[in-house]
């Protein structure tokens, strides 16, 4: 998109499509095609985001699923990427392994959140380790594909020009793979941000997905819309900032 | 024009050494049916500020001799070496311009060719400035900030040698640079690199299997048999220097190319019968 102003057309078309849908949930459920005993008026939950954020402590609850998720999503990396490079760097490895994580990676790992709370115990700790487990095979999936993809003549003028094999890691092949890592941390985070909210859902342990659970209980309608657009808010913020996060180290690079 | 046998013995031991000598160099592969010879005892140089084209049919081994030449792949026999200097490996005072698009996509054009200088240290102010000269040189002033995406085939290719030529190697190797672009801009480009090496006096091994182009621009063609590929004949092009886009409607040129062609053609004809022959 060129011209002044013209990066502001794509955002406010996004946002002008989802008020539109609003209107047009809120027309269904004012002519009452929708029971508004299992959807409120959209007009509701706005209004009761200002209630739930003051009298539910939201800010605090939204750093904590924020730091869980953050957590797990750097350990998929800390952990994901380098095992990618592993498995590339071993023909036989690889083989081995990768249909493993491939199985992994479609996983319904947060039925098997008992195990985890009897291993890691009711803290912030199990949230992180399930976000984690569930968020690092996407990372090591996507890293192989780009890793795949770097086109050989690359390395040629690495080694042309006697670059060390650090160097051929860290100025090509790391730079020329990095659009597919980062497809990979977004997904991954991605995973990580539903198994932290759906852990703290299940056993209780604060953050957005227990005022989720909270809410829903209270059969507070319009409070369980507005605690659930609230995790969609954390998630578009973790996606601005991967998104920011690609661009400067593609420019670093 | 005139055809010479290639350089032989006793004297080059007393001249001072080429810039370039490629003695006695062969290349076996080992496959399933036994051994392949891709290059056979293979001998030529390249003078000081001289440009030298390789020709030869597809699969007569023009790209594992370039390989060879830049120290990516070991000989299997025989010796590369850079003003009297056995190559052993990469060699600083090769520069490689590969046949495939090269350029980093995540580089724009002024750091891709700085990128050699990056790597060896230069500071930042220093490298630039000489990326700039380069990137003048090779006549993409304007362009410093666009991405390879943003470029078309051939200043794509003018970007990779630009990064090559920043690095000032003594011997600039080029693999059939121009071979994925369209004719025209194939001529065009050919014109570039005449005016380069006319300004820099770069000694030059262009690999191609174009004749025009390897008798547009070059001194001497060495003629490569097909597989295995030996040395069939050295021909001296004798057109004019400073050369002109003009010298390609003079008659030497066309004579040149007809001579030329008279000896590869054997060759040509032996590759297409084998690739005819060849089991689908």
């Amino acid at each position: 998109m060129r011209g002044a102003g013209g990066w502001l057309l794509a955002p406010l078309v996004g946002l002008a499509t989802i008020v539109a849908i609003g209107a047009a949930v809120q027309g269904l459920l004012l002519a009452d095609v929708i029971s508004v005993y299992v959807m409120p008026l959209p007009t509701q939950v706005l209004a009761a985001l200002g209630r739930v954020v003051t009298e539910e402590h939201v800010p605090a609850r939204f750093v904590l699923t924020s730091v869980e998720t953050a957590s797990a999503g750097v350990l998929t990396v800390l952990v994901g990427v380098p095992l990618a490079f592993l498995l590339h760097a071993s023909s036989l490895q690889r083989a081995a392994f990768e249909p493993w994580v491939a199985a992994w990676a479609g996983a319904p790992l947060v039925l098997a959140y008992p195990l985890f709370l009897v291993l890691f115990g009711r803290s912030p700790l199990t949230p992180v380790v399930m976000g984690f487990a569930s968020g690092v095979a996407p990372v090591v999936l996507k890293t192989l594909e780009g890793m795949d993809g770097i086109r050989p003549v690359l390395i040629g003028v690495g080694r042309s020009l006697q670059l060390t094999e650090a160097q051929i890691f860290r100025k090509i092949l790391l730079p020329a793979a990095l659009p597919s890592i980062f497809t990979g941390m977004r997904l991954g985070l991605t995973f990580c941000l539903i198994n932290v909210v759906a852990v703290e859902f299940l056993i209780n342990l604060g953050g957005l997905g227990q005022l989720i659970n909270e809410m829903a209980e209270r059969y507070d309608l319009p409070g369980t819309w507005a605690a659930i657009g609230f995790v969609v808010l954390a998630s578009v913020v973790f996606f601005i900032v991967m998104e920011r996060a690609e661009q400067w180290l593609q420019r670093s690079h | 024009m005139s055809l010479t046998m290639p350089r032989a013995g006793p004297l080059a031991a007393i001249v001072p050494p080429p810039a370039l000598a490629v003695d006695d160099a062969s290349k076996r592969y080992q496959s399933p049916a036994g051994d392949i010879v891709a290059v056979d005892r293979i001998s030529f140089d390249v003078a000081p500020g001289e440009f030298v084209s390789l020709i030869g049919p597809s699969g007569c081994g023009k790209s594992t001799l370039f390989h060879a030449i830049g120290g990516l792949t070991p000989l299997s026999g025989g010796r590369i070496s850079v003003a009297g200097e056995k190559v052993r490996g990469a060699n600083p005072a090769i520069g490689m311009v590969f046949q495939e698009e090269s350029t980093f996509p995540w580089r724009n054009v002024l750091d891709n060719v700085a990128f050699p200088l990056e790597i060896r240290g230069m500071a930042k102010a220093e490298r630039l400035a000489r990326a700039r000269e380069m990137v003048a040189l090779v006549g993409l002033t304007g362009f410093e900030s666009r991405y390879p995406t943003e470029l078309s085939g051939g200043m794509r290719q003018r970007v990779s040698i630009a990064r090559t030529l920043a690095a000032q190697p003594k011997i600039l190797l080029m693999d059939e640079p121009f071979a994925s672009l369209d004719e025209q801009t194939r001529m065009l480009l050919g014109d570039k690199v005449l005016q380069i090496q006319q300004q820099l006096h770069q000694t030059t091994l262009l690999i191609t299997h174009s004749l025009t182009e390897a008798v547009q621009l070059s001194d001497r063609i060495v003629v490569m048999t097909f597989r295995p590929g030996r040395l069939k004949r050295i021909v001296e092009v004798h057109l004019p220097r400073p050369r002109t886009p003009e010298v390609l409607t003079t008659p030497e040129f066309g004579a040149t190319v007809a001579a030329l062609w008279a000896d590869l053609r054997e060759e040509a004809s032996r590759g297409l019968a084998s690739s005819e022959n060849r089991p689908p």
